[in-house]
């Protein structure tokens, strides 16, 4: 078994900002209820930065501890930075995840760029965040993994 | 570590003291190999053959060398489907499988298909149980073995063998059961289940790890799996583990001593949880809750709304240890194959809880589980974006 580091334990027992903003400027919901994970969030958004956010997350503890460090990390951020939040940093920020939930930092670098398009489109604006992998359906989340289980095929 | 509130004995269990003193002088003083002509060497020998007849006469063997000590439930399920399916040289055939036996039967199967076999993985139906129309379907000319398991180890429904058993065999199939999980939990006896093989684990019984059986009913061909010294009549090679033969025969003996009172307490403490889980929590389900033929120890619950791991890691920071069968917890993007095979949706089977109870178990800890997972559960469903809509959903019909 993987063990998670102490700082996605503090995310998960005692998740940072999690809710919903009533009167939200912008709204991502991504993830996919078969797959075990889904995520929203909502900005208030104050001269194109980020003033507040909140984060509702159905998953596992990496979900819920990636959801939450994201929503710190993008706060006081202008869109532009928050969009450039990678899946490695979000990780880092964490102390590292297991590789079987590196994908859970997608989802919620995924459900932020997701919030801000929305706010964007909202606003008659280009969206700036480029494509939502979650959300393809060809997405695979282990992709990238790295695994001692490839050598050794049936 | 403080108080455990240890509620995952399908997992593994803890050696019981008394079992742990029969493997002792094995590990100390009587460290010979069995396998020596010397008093030491004897010594060992007798104390397993000792063993094996101890294990025989609890499974109802017709003689002590239809047991063969392995390392385990995974080296007797992987000896049983891969040295039966290639017994007397044979490369070709049908071979059926459920699909919700354990890894270690499903993995085997999955290399005999890639090397020559045709394989069949039946499926058992919503109540958790296949169905002996449904394997007399899937049967062949050439199906050659069969193997379904006692006791599943995820929802606790137990199989009807006897008439497994009998299909396969009026279509000139063996047949295989792996009962790592109900060996001395429920009446185990080869005869009256007519089984040809069957799996066993040590320590699903409070014996050790890494020790097991298999039972290969006399004149039933089966290649070697573990190929070297020619130990166990040539059938598993490798030095014996002495204090692993002890300590499993032991802890079988023990089992079917407690068992007639062990079973009324397991399974009143059972629906004392169940009772209290669905009691307590709305949205809940019993996993294949209509059928009666089940294990006293496993419940397995449906909570809609809330993903397994997270569940279990709170729990844990409670001092609870419970499983789940989400994909979050295997590493896999599937949640429970198990599950999937009885028909729950996927997006319900992340949220499920296996909870096994054992010889520690106590009311108090059966309540303090459920007065911990209540709070639990609510704060995750608090915390998800899909739990309004399900329940939504739910009041809608």
């Amino acid at each position: 078994m993987q063990l998670y580091s102490d700082k996605v334990m503090d995310h998960f027992s005692n998740p940072r900002n999690v809710g919903v903003i009533e009167d939200a400027d912008g709204t991502g919901e991504v993830g996919n209820p078969i797959c075990g994970d889904v995520m929203k969030i909502t900005i208030k958004v104050d001269d194109d930065k980020i003033d507040d956010i909140m984060f509702q997350t159905l998953g596992c503890g990496a979900a819920i501890a990636t959801s939450s460090i994201v929503t710190e990390m993008a706060r006081g951020m202008s869109l532009e930075d928050a969009v450039s939040i990678t899946k490695k940093q979000v990780a880092e920020e964490l102390g590292g995840l297991p590789p079987a939930k590196m994908h859970c930092s997608v989802l919620a670098t995924d459900g932020l760029k997701a919030a801000v398009d929305d706010y964007l489109v909202k606003q008659g604006r280009e969206p700036i965040a480029g494509p939502i992998l979650s959300s393809d359906p060809d997405f695979d989340p282990h992709e990238d993994e790295e695994s001692d289980a490839e050598a050794c095929d049936l | 570590m403080d108080h455990i509130v240890y509620l995952d004995y399908a997992a593994t269990t803890p050696v019981d003291e008394r079992v742990l003193d029969a493997m002792m002088p094995f590990l100390r003083e009587r460290y010979g190999n069995a396998n020596s002509l010397y008093a030491l060497g004897r010594d060992a020998y007798k104390a397993m053959e000792d063993a094996r007849e101890r294990v025989a006469a609890s499974i109802g063997a017709s003689h002590p060398s239809e047991v063969i000590f392995t390392s385990g439930g995974t080296e007797s399920d992987n000896t049983a489907l891969i040295g039966l399916a290639t017994g007397g040289g044979r490369s070709s055939g049908h071979i059926i499988v459920s699909a919700f036996e354990h890894h270690a039967v499903l993995e085997p199967a999955e290399w005999l298909g890639k090397h020559g076999f045709d394989v069949t993985e039946l499926g058992p139906r919503p109540d958790g149980l296949i169905h002996a129309e449904d394997l007399k379907a899937a049967m062949r000319e050439d199906t050659v073995l069969v193997s379904v398991m006692h006791g599943n180890n995820e929802i606790g429904t137990i199989q009807p063998i006897r008439e497994l058993a009998d299909v396969a065999h009026a279509g000139g199939a063996v047949f295989h059961t792996d009962a790592a999980q109900t060996l001395g939990k429920v009446n185990f006896n080869v005869d009256e289940l007519g089984v040809d093989a069957a799996s066993f684990s040590s320590h699903k019984i409070y014996g050790p790890k890494g020790f097991g059986a298999l039972y290969l009913r006399k004149g039933t061909r089966m290649a070697p799996y573990m190929m070297g010294g020619g130990q166990e009549s040539r059938r598993r090679s490798g030095t014996q583990n002495t204090a692993g033969a002890a300590g499993f025969a032991r802890a079988l003996e023990i089992m079917d001593a407690e068992r007639p009172a062990e079973t009324p307490r397991l399974t009143a403490l059972r629906d004392r949880l169940v009772e209290g889980v669905l009691d307590r929590l709305e949205l809940t389900s019993l996993n294949a809750a209509e059928t009666e033929a089940r294990l006293p120890h496993i419940a397995n619950f449906i909570i809609k709304g809330v993903e397994g791991e997270a569940m279990l890691l709170h729990l844990d920071a409670k001092g609870i240890a419970i499983s789940t069968g989400s994909a979050c917890s295997s590493g896999s993007l599937k949640p429970s194959h198990v599950l999937l095979a009885i028909g729950c949706p996927q997006e319900f089977a992340h949220g499920s809880l296996r909870v096994s109870l054992g010889r520690y178990t106590t009311e108090e800890d059966i309540d303090f589980f459920v007065e911990s997972l209540v709070p639990v559960v609510e704060r995750l469903r608090s915390m998800s974006p899909l739990y309004a809509k399900i329940k939504a959903a739910h009041e809608a019909g």
